[in-house]
């Protein structure tokens, strides 16, 4: 049992929280995928990848709808209390974020099929950087909540920054390319909403890690949360 | 969202000006007052009590919970002075009401115990009429006219919210009730001598769902005039009656706090097992 707390009485109740982590480990595991293959789908320009990323979005539609139900079950069942009523509350809400993410996932291999049709614009280095920095906090949130540690939660939480650094790069990379060229436009434009998308998965991360901290130790993480996010105020001009 | 919306949000500081019940309890005044109460169940026994420190906010519901044997009811039965029936079983330290020492000798137990009434586990109606089992205890405390007595065990009946189901057989056997009906007969019979504190002692654990539930609407009810105590086995009544929930573990009390961060975030390691249903 994580934090050195001893085990349920009731053996099967125990079994069914164990279940529960379980579950978002493995809805973990998928959206981290999602999100891996529709960043490797853009930068290989692999439609057929990007397809079946589209395809698969629909598991992780379903499994949330599985946690919700079973988290009700667990509710009206064993009427939970203190760490088990927060992990289940938890968990229900980070089914949410996954299945959010699921989504952002998808709504960006659709992209990157449209992209692969259009003239390269530079490397997508910063994609590949950005979905490997998303991954990896997505990961760290997702083993803080199966290893009940408070302490991972809260550096998933505190390491957003260089994602939305990266995001701000692409940013104005995109708008530069678009005054360059108007045919440019159409890839770009894609290229902003990937970017934007991953930037929001990062953000999900950040939020199940706020969960999982909330869950572990019963107090809220109400500090701001540090943001370098400044393309909301971006403006670029075009070269003289 | 319209402006005038926005200005309520923004008045009441919360969504929909929501409050938790429990935030009230940090607020009032402290009806009992316990500090460094020990008791001994005989000479020659350890402390069942020890060192308890607890208030009972005026008007408020202090649940106590915790496993057989934690001393819970024992705390319930020392602010009563029930223990006194027992030669050998002693009190020590301070139970404060009105500034008065509840568990000093000097202290008249009948007056104590028409400030400080007694609600049991088990529906105990004496073997009399309806009106009698209200009217008997009163009776001991004060002299009343035919007319202010059937004024009293209206008003007793009413408030322990079983008034509808008696008033036409006041006259019949108290033992003719069921179960839920008793126990609340039972409170009514607590509250006609109008005491300021009322404790329960499990006054469900006999009872079904519907009468228990009736029972806690009671004492929602009851809390607007009185000081209540009660002790349950059942940690969702618990949290559904109790303003403040103390958890006592082998004699000592480990925590207090308002029910809501109780039940959702417990500071002692002990509590969350105990509530949780991990134990030992």
């Amino acid at each position: 049992m994580p934090n050195g707390s001893p085990s349920h009485i009731v053996k099967s109740y125990e079994d069914e929280l164990k279940r529960l982590r379980e579950m978002i480990a493995r809805m973990g595991g998928l959206a981290e995928r999602q999100v891996a293959d529709a960043a490797d789908a853009l930068v290989r320009r692999d439609t057929r990848l990007a397809g079946e990323v589209v395809a698969r979005d629909k598991l992780l539609d379903d499994m949330e709808r599985e946690v919700e139900q079973y988290c009700v079950r667990l509710l009206a069942l064993r009427q939970p209390m203190a760490q088990d009523l927060r992990l289940i509350i938890a968990c229900m809400k980070i089914s949410q974020d996954l299945e959010r993410i699921g989504d952002y996932a998808r709504n960006g291999a659709k992209r990157a099929i449209v992209v692969s049709q259009q003239p390269m614009l530079g490397s997508l280095n910063g994609f590949e950087r950005m979905a490997e920095l998303v991954q990896e906090n997505l990961k760290g949130a997702i083993d803080a909540l199966v290893e009940d540690d408070s302490g991972k939660a809260d550096e998933v939480w505190a390491n957003d920054e260089p994602i939305d650094g990266i995001y701000n790069g692409i940013f104005r990379e995109m708008l530069t390319f678009m005054m360059e060229d108007p045919r440019n436009i159409t890839a770009a434009t894609h290229l902003l909403f990937i970017a934007k998308n991953m930037e929001r998965i990062g953000d999900h991360a950040t939020n199940i890690a706020e969960r999982v901290h909330f869950a572990v130790l019963g107090t809220p993480l109400t500090e701001d949360r540090p943001k370098a996010d400044i393309s909301s105020s971006a403006v670029v001009n075009p070269p003289a | 969202m319209n402006s005038e919306t926005q200005t309520n949000v923004e008045a009441t500081g919360s969504f929909g000006g929501m409050q938790v019940r429990s935030d009230a309890v940090l607020n009032t005044e402290n009806r009992i007052t316990i500090s460094n109460l020990d008791f001994f169940y005989g000479p020659a026994l350890p402390k069942s009590l020890k060192g308890i420190n607890l208030n009972l906010p005026n008007r408020q519901v202090t649940g106590m919970i915790g496993p057989s044997g934690c001393g819970k009811s024992t705390l319930l039965r020392v602010m009563n002075r029930m223990y006194s029936l027992y030669p050998g079983q002693r009190a020590e330290g301070q139970v404060m009401m009105d500034g008065r020492n509840l568990i000093d000798p000097s202290m008249d137990i009948n007056e104590l115990r028409s400030k400080v009434g007694m609600v049991f586990q088990k529906p105990t109606p004496f073997p009399m009429t309806i009106y009698e089992n209200i009217a008997f205890g009163v009776r001991l405390h004060e002299k009343l006219s035919k007319a202010e007595m059937d004024q009293r065990v209206e008003w007793a009946l009413s408030r322990a919210a079983i008034w509808g189901e008696v008033k036409d057989r006041l006259q019949s056997n108290a033992m003719g009730l069921s179960g839920g009906q008793q126990q609340r007969l039972c409170i009514a019979r607590t509250i006609a001598v109008r005491p300021e504190v009322i404790l329960f002692d499990e006054p469900t654990s006999a009872l079904d769902p519907i009468s228990t539930l009736k029972i806690e609407e009671l004492i929602d009810e009851l809390k607007r005039d009185f000081t209540i105590a009660i002790v349950t086995h059942n940690m969702q009544q618990a949290a559904r009656c109790a303003d403040q929930v103390a958890f006592f573990y082998l004699g000592e009390l480990i925590e207090v706090a308002p029910a809501a961060e109780m039940f959702t975030a417990p500071k002692q390691q002990k509590t969350q097992e105990y509530i949780t249903g991990r134990f030992g």
